[in-house]
């Protein structure tokens, strides 16, 4: 059927689509292309295409911005905020739904009246509050900043989930004497898994490209996320575009090979995502 | 249900809904409180102690010339990324939900710029519009390319929309081209049995049923052009003269380099009253277009 509606009409809607495609793109090209060349080439003619392919810029810029450490730092609080935040916020949201009580209620709307409130807003008396608890300088400080930055709109996302699933089962559960943590670890966890996806998703890629919070959370160089080292970095050797640019193409690197793997799931959990929202 | 224990309905309580929400309580509501206090304090950031001061702060900030221009360059900014942005987002939408063989990829393609964080992607046009515009000028002759782009007050304004535009509308393409799809097949194609043109089609049927999509899009495109900050750090460090500053990026550099935190809180303030009111008027207003089938 597909094929037979190919007219002429759809091949000309192709081919724009792919002239805007290919435009949408030139940006890629540049950095790829000039992060190849030596610094000389880079100044003569950016537009061209590299003569030689020059791995020294990587080679430097690997080793200037230590990328090892600061992927496994970006890795390691990304990962430890969205499991953390899946499995407290999908707990908080149960709860709320099943046992709606006035203060679970009013909890509820705290969570959500939240979203509107500008990071830029509570960043200030925020640094202060971290330095009392100790929350500075350190990875899992900086972890429980986002558990609680990232709680409304994940608390939000689940509870609206979680209304849709029907209650006989977990009914059913506490009959047979499953407690209470039972009954959400063992039934209801697995059936919100959709939704724990999307909320995966969005707080992963939220958290991987943050700035502004680690800017402000983390001081120790040895600490640094990708964002950090490469804003350091990328400061340093403004002028140097040959390093520069092979040091932008490695922050770049790991999220869009995330996306690339999981473009299909990351497409529909932004979907989902948004719909709810 | 089994009837429980008071006490253990407590630990219950305390279990599932403890953890989130005293992170929630401690990084967002106590700092949103002491933010709201320290408005009206000469803060300076370092000291414990903190002289009140009445609204002297929220008086300087009205007399603040700076933070007026910031605003003015916010709202500018805002009205033409969120109209731009939508726009593009939408027609992209449209193209790549007709038949063609290449949607997939080119969905995929449109979206990616939204990955990367924006950061890195102000540092990434920084060198296309230095060095790379430069090249294409060189090539083509064509002076819009030979504009020092970054370095004067119109064409930064210009450069932080590209960039916006460039990294949000593929995420707005994946909203529209979702509603889209569920539009009903039949009641486009009794419309143009009934004569109606491509053109009355979209803007009497499509455009109505797709409204959820667009309250949910113009919502997201507002709320970031509004805090926009790490675009325009790394893209034009808010220059030249400042006529790039974002809201958000005065607020940072009030508090974090010229130590006034008081004032910064102030002003943080206000930002709060009006980021959260535009964004709840906007939801109200295009949630009454909405229709249902």
């Amino acid at each position: 059927m597909e094929t037979s509606r190919y007219k002429a009409g759809t091949l000309v809607v192709e081919i724009v689509a792919v002239l805007i495609a290919l435009l949408f793109l030139i940006p890629f090209y540049f950095l790829l292309s000039n992060s190849l060349k030596n610094f000389a080439d880079i100044l003569l003619d950016s537009a061209a295409l590299p003569k030689a392919i020059n791995w020294q810029n990587y080679a430097r810029a690997w080793n200037i911005m230590d990328f090892p450490k600061a992927f496994l730092n970006s890795f390691l609080i990304t990962i430890s905020s969205i499991v953390g935040l899946a499995v407290f916020s999908s707990m908080t949201a149960y709860r709320m739904v099943r046992r709606p009580t006035r203060y679970n209620r009013t909890l509820f709307l705290i969570f959500v009246a939240a979203m509107v409130i500008p990071f830029q807003s509570i960043m200030i008396p925020l640094v202060k509050v971290a330095n009392w608890f100790s929350l500075i300088n350190s990875l899992p400080g900086l972890w429980v900043c986002y558990m609680g930055f990232g709680a409304s709109l994940t608390i939000f996302l689940y509870h609206g989930f979680i209304k849709s699933i029907p209650l006989e089962v977990e009914e059913s559960a506490v009959v047979d004497g499953c407690s209470p943590y039972g009954v959400f670890w063992r039934i209801v966890f697995p059936l919100l898994k959709p939704m724990t996806a999307t909320i995966v998703i969005l707080n992963s890629l939220w958290i991987w490209n943050d700035f502004l919070l680690p800017q402000l959370m983390l001081g120790k160089a040895e600490l640094r996320t990708i964002p950090l080292s490469t804003f350091s970095f990328f400061g340093q050797y403004t002028k140097q575009w040959d390093l520069a640019l092979a040091g932008l193409v490695m922050g770049v690197t790991p999220i869009v090979i995330f996306f690339l793997t999981l473009q299909r799931h990351i497409i529909s959990g932004i979907t989902a995502g948004s719909v709810k929202g | 249900m089994k009837r429980q224990g008071w006490s253990a309905q407590w630990i219950q309580q305390l279990v599932f809904t403890g953890p989130a929400t005293a992170a929630f309580a401690l990084i967002v509501a106590l700092p949103f409180f002491m933010g709201m206090y320290y408005s009206f304090t000469d803060w300076n950031g370092v000291a414990d102690t903190a002289k009140f001061v009445g609204i002297d702060n929220f008086i300087t900030v009205f007399k603040d010339a700076g933070f007026r221009n910031s605003f003015i360059f916010t709202f500018k900014f805002t009205i033409v990324a969120v109209i731009i942005s939508n726009l593009v987002g939408f027609l992209l939408a449209l193209l790549l939900t007709q038949p063609v063989k290449s949607r997939n990829v080119l969905r995929t393609l449109f979206f990616m710029p939204n990955v990367i964080g924006g950061l890195l992607l102000g540092f990434i046009w920084q060198f296309i519009f230095i060095k790379g515009f430069a090249a294409i000028g060189e090539k083509t002759g064509w002076s819009l390319f030979n504009l020092p782009w970054l370095g004067d007050e119109p064409t930064a304004f210009w450069g932080v929309i590209i960039v916006t535009v460039w990294s949000t509308a593929g995420y707005l393409m994946v909203i529209y081209i979702s509603a889209l799809i569920n539009v009903p097949r039949e009641l486009i194609e009794a419309a143009s049995i009934d004569g109606a043109t491509s053109w009355q089609r979209l803007r009497h049927i499509t455009v109505p049923l797709i409204m959820p999509a667009v309250t949910i899009s113009l919502f997201l495109a507002l709320s970031w052009s509004f805090k926009a900050f790490d675009v325009i750090l790394s893209l034009t460090k808010g220059g030249p003269y400042n006529s790039t500053q974002s809201v958000a990026l005065n607020i940072y550099l009030e508090a974090f380099q010229n130590n006034r935190y008081g004032l910064g809180t102030a002003k943080a303030f206000l930002f709060f009253l009006i980021v959260a009111l535009l964004t709840t008027l906007q939801v109200w207003i295009t949630k009454r277009r909405e229709v249902q089938i």
